[in-house]
């Protein structure tokens, strides 16, 4: 009797750890599908792109015919874009944060609202600040379609992001930091200045370099506010028209022409290198602020 | 120091008293640097305060020409031979389509991937699937768009050879990946929020991994990963560029998944590229599907945070 109840209870063992084996192989197999599928990503974009890949490409005037096409007024509209906005957000982004961890320490309703407020923000959808640009930067304040209504929504759209990796950072210096400073007989602000913002640095430039390489491959508010598909011309102020990367990979992914799709796939190369120099900025600085320590 | 008056600082703190630091300004520049900051701080309230003015003030011209009633539930959307047919439903069922067959893909694969970095992956193969899933969450949408347009699709010819070159399964399929990697690590926070010790307690009584997984931590879990969910489910609801070179802008009701159609927010990139004047129903149209869009991932948004504090409370 004892026998044949071990021998059930050996089989359902058996059955339950067989069980766990194939929710484990279901679960290594969904984890792995986002590593293949960025393999697949960058193979396809690799064939199609690496084709037209060449310093000309990159040097050229925009053209309508696919074969003599470059990229290079997208390159300099995308990078005076994010420069601007990177000017406009990142000040007033790591201001906002230190008013709401540093100043704000007794956490009021205002600041308890603010920082909802933020959370909110962060969740709509980029075109809605497309559309919220269009409204005030472009027709309200007669901004028109050019570089400074571009970066001044993109500004809008990444400084929640900006406050929120501050606010990280900030969260993350020691409080001995600035007890030590306060007893040494320094203001407030001047340990916040000296003590404060100098350790949260890599972690702010981190942040920033993220919030700015998420605005560089952002596509759709720029197109409700304005920005061409086809600019004759590279940029010289910021009040010209332009016309970004992005914008023109989605232009010439539309087109009929394959030669534009695979000038679209070349875009993609380029935008995906800038992408990769700039975070590569940021792990650096990450490893430098590590090794300091 | 030019201070003559006693600062409150110098006060002597009584013995037991909690020592609570507070800003307070030295002179007058450290003052001004405080209300510059507050200014700033204050620009994120500001924000949202434009987005709803601007979306309820600019759509107010559009339902003057177009009565509420016929917009939302009008079932035909044709802007452009002038007067124009203006019935949301299509677009809606469209960003629908795309939502919750993004869902369907990313949901189930993106709380297994959960599962697996969190309870079965070893440190090392953890260290390289993280970062890999979080290169996937970095690619710009626009890529996604292109992926779909010439990868997914012409895939999917092979299965479904009448499949037309934009159509609603692929933007569903790519969609679905680009919010895999938020699934994935949201729902691997609600995972890690599980105290161990309820994990070592059904250890104990013998249980096996997936016992575990699935009795003890997804069910303590379970409303930080409907919140993670919700929150995906509306970063899609919102996604313009994959779905509108993916899926393509035809505003048609169907249901069928190899068809083109087109959602809220591909209808407004393309009506704000095209020529629509100023001022004409059809330039205001982008707002009204603008307040529509923006109410549905706004209620979504506030759902998955009701949810993500009640799971706070939980173990806190």
């Amino acid at each position: 009797m004892i026998g044949s109840t071990d021998a059930a209870a050996v089989k359902l063992l058996a059955k339950r750890k067989r069980a766990d084996r194939i929710f484990r192989a279901f679960c290594f197999f969904a984890a792995s599908l986002g590593v293949l599928i960025l393999i697949l990503f960058l193979y396809k974009i690799l064939i199609d792109g690496v084709g037209r890949m060449s310093w000309n490409f990159m040097r050229t005037n925009l053209s309508s015919r696919p074969a003599r096409t470059g990229i290079w007024p997208a390159i300099v509209g995308s990078a005076y874009v994010m420069a601007l906005t990177a000017i406009i957000a990142v000040p007033m982004g790591v201001a906002a944060a230190v008013y709401l961890e540093e100043f704000n320490t007794r956490k009021s309703r205002l600041s308890e609202f603010i920082q909802l407020n933020i959370a909110n923000l962060a969740g709509v959808p980029s075109i809605v600040y497309g559309m919220l640009g269009l409204a005030v930067f472009v027709r309200w304040m007669a901004l028109h379609e050019s570089v400074l209504s571009g970066a001044l929504t993109m500004s809008l759209l990444i400084l929640p992001m900006v406050i929120i990796v501050t606010q990280e950072a900030l969260r993350a210096v020691p409080k001995g930091y600035r007890d030590g400073s306060l007893a040494l007989g320094s203001t407030y602000w001047q340990a916040i200045r000296f003590q404060v913002l100098p350790s949260a640095a890599p972690g702010i430039f981190t942040g920033i370099i993220l919030a700015i390489s998420r605005a560089m491959g952002e596509t759709a508010p720029l197109i409700v506010v304005g920005a061409a598909a086809y600019v004759s011309s590279i940029p010289r102020n910021v009040h010209d028209r332009y016309t970004v990367l992005p914008i023109k990979i989605f232009d010439w992914a539309g087109e009929a022409k394959p030669g534009f799709n695979q000038a679209a796939a070349t875009a993609i190369l380029v935008l995906m290198i800038a992408l990769l120099l700039l975070n590569s900025v940021a792990i650096y600085l990450r490893a430098r602020a590590r090794l300091r320590r | 120091m030019a201070n003559a008056t006693p600062s409150p600082d110098s006060q002597p703190i009584a013995p037991g008293a909690r020592f609570r630091r507070r800003f307070r300004p030295r002179g007058l520049s450290e003052g001004v640097v405080k209300w510059l900051c507050f200014v700033c701080a204050l620009v994120s309230i500001l924000t949202t305060v434009g987005i709803i003015t601007v979306l309820i003030s600019q759509s107010i011209p559009f339902f003057k020409a177009v009565s509420p009633a016929d917009f939302f539930t009008g079932t035909v959307w044709s802007p452009t031979p002038e007067p124009g047919k203006f019935g949301v439903i299509p677009l809606i069922v469209g960003t629908l389509t795309i939502t919750v067959g993004a869902g369907l893909f990313a949901v189930p694969l993106g709380l297994l991937s959960a599962i697996f970095l969190s309870e079965y992956a070893n440190p090392k193969l953890r260290n390289f699937l993280k970062p890999t899933l979080e290169l996937l969450a970095g690619i710009p949408t626009v890529v996604y768009g292109y992926f779909g347009l010439f990868f997914v699709t012409p895939l999917l010819k092979h299965v479904i050879p009448e499949i037309q070159s934009s159509n609603a399964l692929s933007g569903a399929i790519v969609v679905g990946i680009m919010i895999l990697p938020l699934v994935s690590s949201l729902c691997e926070d609600a995972i890690s929020a599980v105290p161990r010790s309820l994990r070592e307690g059904a250890y104990g009584l013998g249980a096996t991994k997936m016992e575990v997984t699935t009795k003890i931590v997804i069910p303590g879990a379970l409303s930080g990963i409907m919140a993670s969910f919700i929150l995906a489910l509306s970063r899609a609801l919102g996604e313009t560029m994959a779905v509108t070179l993916a899926a393509g802008s035809n505003p048609v009701l169907t249901f069928n998944p190899a068809k083109a159609i087109e959602t809220m927010t591909a209808y407004i990139v393309s009506t704000s590229k095209g020529d629509a004047g100023v001022g004409t129903v059809r330039y205001n149209s982008i707002f009204a599907v603008g307040v529509t869009l923006f109410v549905f991932t706004m209620a979504m948004n506030l759902i998955a945070v009701r949810l993500v504090k009640k799971f706070r409370q939980v173990y806190s």
